[in-house]
């Protein structure tokens, strides 16, 4: 025997490769990072997600607390000096609310509104694709009828029914929310769970006998995440839109705790009289933090297109 | 030799890696005289493909650079601006790829695709095109040619579709033809009428063929010269004969000494290892003979009786059955400990689907398997769990049988942690010393599989088999994506692990060659059934079958001094669909020696 020990792989010494023993999620963000319009994507959403915050330390006043607004102040341009002598930056709204800590608690509503619905609808909608998609048979067609279903219907119209039975609350608006968009999570991962499925490694371990358990989500998951982190992206812009979609219809929030889309909505009866602040910079805030994310979406579904790999 | 048809020299061609050119080929010369075909041969990554790109001027100047002279009827092609090129490709110079499956467009009709470049090139009219059209696609011997102008490439196989791209390619009669790996995608008997045809078409046409090909087989039964490649560079030009006589260059003998050629092994009665190579020096060291490893003694470690595996063909919105794809169709054969059994057969005659039955990748219809005595069609979820621990399966696409998101090292350990034969730490450990037993190293446990090249990670696959310490691995085309050399390695792996742990093979093979090197019996697989199984040397030195002569008649043989005459025929290879109703016939085997059973017809 003591011939085979010296069969070492010879290719091996042709195909020298440093050794680079990076994960795949490095590589991504790596990747990510030399793309420019992604880089000001990532500054722009990380800008606001700290703005959000720490909201209530940077805000010049806490936006909720009625005490501290002032009706004489209502409607003043930016740059105004209020009665207690403070600047308001970008201006007040019909309450006498400072924008600029309007804007910023906003932000903390939308992004945090955008970002648990996307969550939870994903974790629900890849279950649900990966079970459809590993099963088959008649479960695979029960489940994507219900997807079919609830496609059919425009997102808009499930929510408005949705909060017009729940009423009124951030907890309902999260929860509309996750019912309009887990479809689209199921969707995309049943697609490439169908793929990765027939893929040898799979097969490989299956005839290794490890547990169904195992080579779903062990085997089989991390290999559709790319697909589902572009959509997830773009599904967190889509809810955040939503959400201030539904404000502004006044069906989502409170008019105490005014999101963006709220803010927009009240300032848009004063935007004919010349007063468009209270519309506008809400406005383009929302419009700033959607745009950024979806550069960073669009870096992704590049960065993570098969056909780009090798 | 009369003045060259084709004449390159100095040829260097760099592609862009981020900022820098990465240099694929260099200082590439040869001429190609009238008439005359020469082999570009290499292995994967030696630049024979990207040599062929650059005289079509078919990379994009982005991406690729090429400098040197391409010499073709008294122009220099490289100095011709690229709005040139489409009027000498397919006019002077003809191509064919490899796969016939997408080189065709499968939403035109296979008419239209030759007319348009006859109306296009040479400038004839519809009806002038359309007859010319049926002229070659009989040229070409596709049966029936008027009819099956109106059809799609899907109704046709891929030897048929690879035809019609010759038709194609031969459209305005090129003087040259540039031929890449055309038949690697085909079966061997369809690899042996494309290639009798290619060489009689050039005797009709007096064209030179540029023939690329990683196959020391076809170069042998094709070429007149033949320019060896390696890693960019030409290594060896030379007279065919002269070249496969006395090779100079230590890769060439390398590569020669790697190939299995079919009929070496008359008279040995074991499996046997390739000889080993330096790579330097060219030496050859023959490695010693294989031990006798099988195990008559005890119980077989395999034991299959009549597997029928079918797939049901549904259509409708009843999903009514309307056919079945007869895979497997009333399959029986044992395998002992130690022993190697080989499946062969073409495509679609159903030898990986019995594979699959066996560990039940797949479920078979009827028929009974035993796995070290243990009956596994009948067996439940977790019995199935514990015959799979003995039953391994090695995959043909090293590529694609690792998980890309996993490091080598959990995936060679996580089967051990599974089941429970060692902890976390045990299995990391026991990885390591696999590793290290399929000739890699334990320091490349952290690393994924991209990072490995594919002989490698086949190496992997087969630590990751071996994790379970089964008596039994099913071998499913483990060796056919590799390049020879590399081929040639695993085998003398397989052998070697065989030796030392007694692993029974089933090996499902269509290389011929290399079946006769590593196996102790054959079965020779045809539309569902064994036609024939016996000893190796039973089935190989006297095969009985009429299909069993067929394949070995078709294998090309890496010898230009036995090239043979052939027959061309026009056989496809049959279908095994048959209507739902269908009945099985009875079959009959008869012994036409001890343990060599050929089914009667």
């Amino acid at each position: 025997m003591s011939r085979t020990s010296t069969n070492s792989a010879p290719e091996d010494k042709l195909a020298d490769r440093p050794p680079s023993p990076q994960s795949p999620a490095r590589r991504l963000i790596a990747a990510l990072l030399r793309d420019r319009l992604a880089l000001i994507g990532i500054v722009v959403v990380s800008a606001f997600v700290l703005a959000a915050a720490l909201a209530p330390a940077i805000a010049p006043q806490n936006p909720y607390d009625l005490s501290q607004l002032d009706i004489l102040d209502a409607r003043l341009a930016p740059g105004s000096r209020s009665g207690g002598g403070s600047i308001y930056l970008l201006g007040t709204d019909g309450q006498g609310r400072d924008l600029l800590s309007a804007i910023l608690f906003g932000l903390r509503t939308s992004i945090l509104v955008g970002v648990s619905s996307a969550a939870i609808a994903l974790v629900i909608g890849t279950s649900v694709g990966l079970v459809s998609a590993y099963a088959g048979g008649w479960v695979d067609s029960f489940l994507m009828r219900v997807v079919d279903i609830q496609l059919s219907f425009p997102a808009i119209l499930i929510a408005l029914i949705f909060l017009a039975i729940l009423g009124q609350g951030i907890d309902k608006i999260i929860l509309a929310l996750i019912v309009t968009q887990w479809a689209y999570y199921a969707r995309t991962t049943r697609g490439s769970a169908l793929v990765e499925r027939k893929r040898a490694y799979v097969d490989a371990a299956r005839s290794m006998a490890l547990p169904d358990r195992a080579i779903l989500f062990r085997h089989i998951l991390p290999n559709c995440l790319p697909p589902l982190i572009v959509v997830a992206t773009m599904r967190v812009a889509y809810a955040i839109m939503l959400e201030a979609t539904l404000s502004f219809l006044g069906i989502g929030l409170p008019v105490t705790e005014p999101s963006l889309g709220l803010l927009i909505s009240n300032g848009f009866e004063f935007l004919l009289s010349g007063e468009y602040w209270i519309s506008v910079f809400p406005g383009l805030a929302l419009l700033l933090l959607i745009v950024a994310i979806n550069l960073i979406g669009d870096a992704l579904r590049d960065i993570l297109n098969p056909r780009r790999e090798g | 030799m009369a003045a060259p048809i084709l004449s390159v020299s100095g040829l260097d061609v760099s592609f862009r890696a981020g900022d820098a050119w990465r240099n694929v080929v260099r200082d590439v010369a040869f001429e190609v005289g009238p008439r005359e075909t020469l082999a570009i041969v290499g292995e994967s990554g030696s630049g024979k493909s990207v040599t062929a790109m650059s005289i079509m001027r078919l990379l994009s100047p982005a991406n690729a650079r090429v400098t040197g002279r391409i010499d073709f009827e008294g122009r220099n092609l490289l100095d011709l601006p690229l709005a040139e090129m489409p009027s000498i490709r397919g006019n002077s110079i003809g191509m064919i790829f490899q796969e016939p499956m997408t080189s065709l467009n499968p939403v035109l009709r296979i008419g239209k695709q030759i007319t348009e470049v006859l109306e296009q090139h040479r400038g004839m009219t519809r009806s002038q095109a359309r007859a010319e059209a049926v002229r070659l696609l009989e040229k070409v011997r596709i049966p029936s040619a008027r009819s099956r102008l109106n059809e799609y490439p899907m109704n046709f196989s891929g030897g048929m579709r690879q035809r019609v791209v010759i038709a194609i390619a031969l459209a305005c009669s090129p003087k040259l033809l540039i031929a890449d790996e055309p038949t690697t995608a085909l079966d061997v008997t369809i690899q042996a009428q494309i290639l009798e045809l290619i060489k009689t078409l050039q005797e009709d046409e007096g064209m030179s063929v540029v023939f690329i090909t990683h196959d020391m087989g076809v170069v042998a039964e094709i070429s007149d010269r033949t320019l060896v490649m390696y890693r960019g560079d030409v290594v060896e030009t030379a007279t065919t004969p002269d070249l496969f006589a006395t090779p100079e260059h230590p890769y060439t003998r390398a590569l020669l000494s790697a190939v299995p050629q079919l009929g070496a092994m008359a008279g040995t009665e074991y499996p046997l290892r390739f000889p080993e190579v330096d790579m330097t020096s060219g030496e050859i060291a023959e490695t010693g003979p294989t031990a006798r490893t099988v195990d008559d003694a005890s119980a077989p470690i395999l034991d299959v009786d009549k597997l029928v595996t079918r797939f049901a063909l549904k259509k409708g919105l009843l999903r009514r059955t309307v056919g079945r794809i007869h895979a497997v169709e009333g399959v029986s054969l044992t395998l002992r400990r130690g022993e190697t059994l080989s499946l062969v057969g073409e495509s679609g005659c159903g030898k990986s689907t019995t594979g699959r039955s066996i560990i039940r990748l797949t479920d078979p219809v009827s028929g009974a398997v035993r796995i070290d005595g243990k009956d596994v069609l009948g067996a439940g979820k977790a019995e199935i769990a514990a015959i799979r621990r003995k039953a391994q399966m090695v995959f043909q696409d090293p590529f694609d049988s690792l998980n890309p998101r996993i490091r080598i090292g959990s995936a060679i350990a996580e089967p051990m942690v599974t089941h429970g034969i060692a902890h976390p730490l045990q299995a990391r450990k026991r990885a390591g010393e696999l590793l290290e037993r399929v000739g890699l190293s334990a320091a490349m446990l952290d690393r994924f599989p991209h990072e490995f090249s594919g002989g490698q990670r086949q190496r992997v696959c087969i630590a990751r088999a071996l994790a379970l310490e089964p008596k039994l691995i099913i071998a499913d085309e483990a060796v056919s994506a590799l390049d020879v050399s590399v081929k040639a390695q695993i085998i003398n792996l397989m052998l070697d692990l065989q030796e030392q742990y007694g692993l029974g093979y089933l090996f499902i093979s269509h290389d011929m060659a290399v079946v006769e090197r590593i196996s102790h019996r054959v079965a020779v697989m045809y539309l569902g059934e064994i036609v024939e199984i016996g000893s190796r040397r039973a089935v190989f030195e006297d095969p009985q079958h009429e299909y069993t002569k067929r394949l070995m008649a078709a294998v090309p043989i890496a010898d230009p001094s036995r090239r043979r005459a052939r027959q061309p025929s026009n056989d496809e290879i049959k279908s095994p669909w048959r209507p739902a109703d269908y009945v099985p016939p009875q079959r009959h085997y008869r012994e036409a020696g001890h343990g060599h059973w050929v089914l009667d017809n």
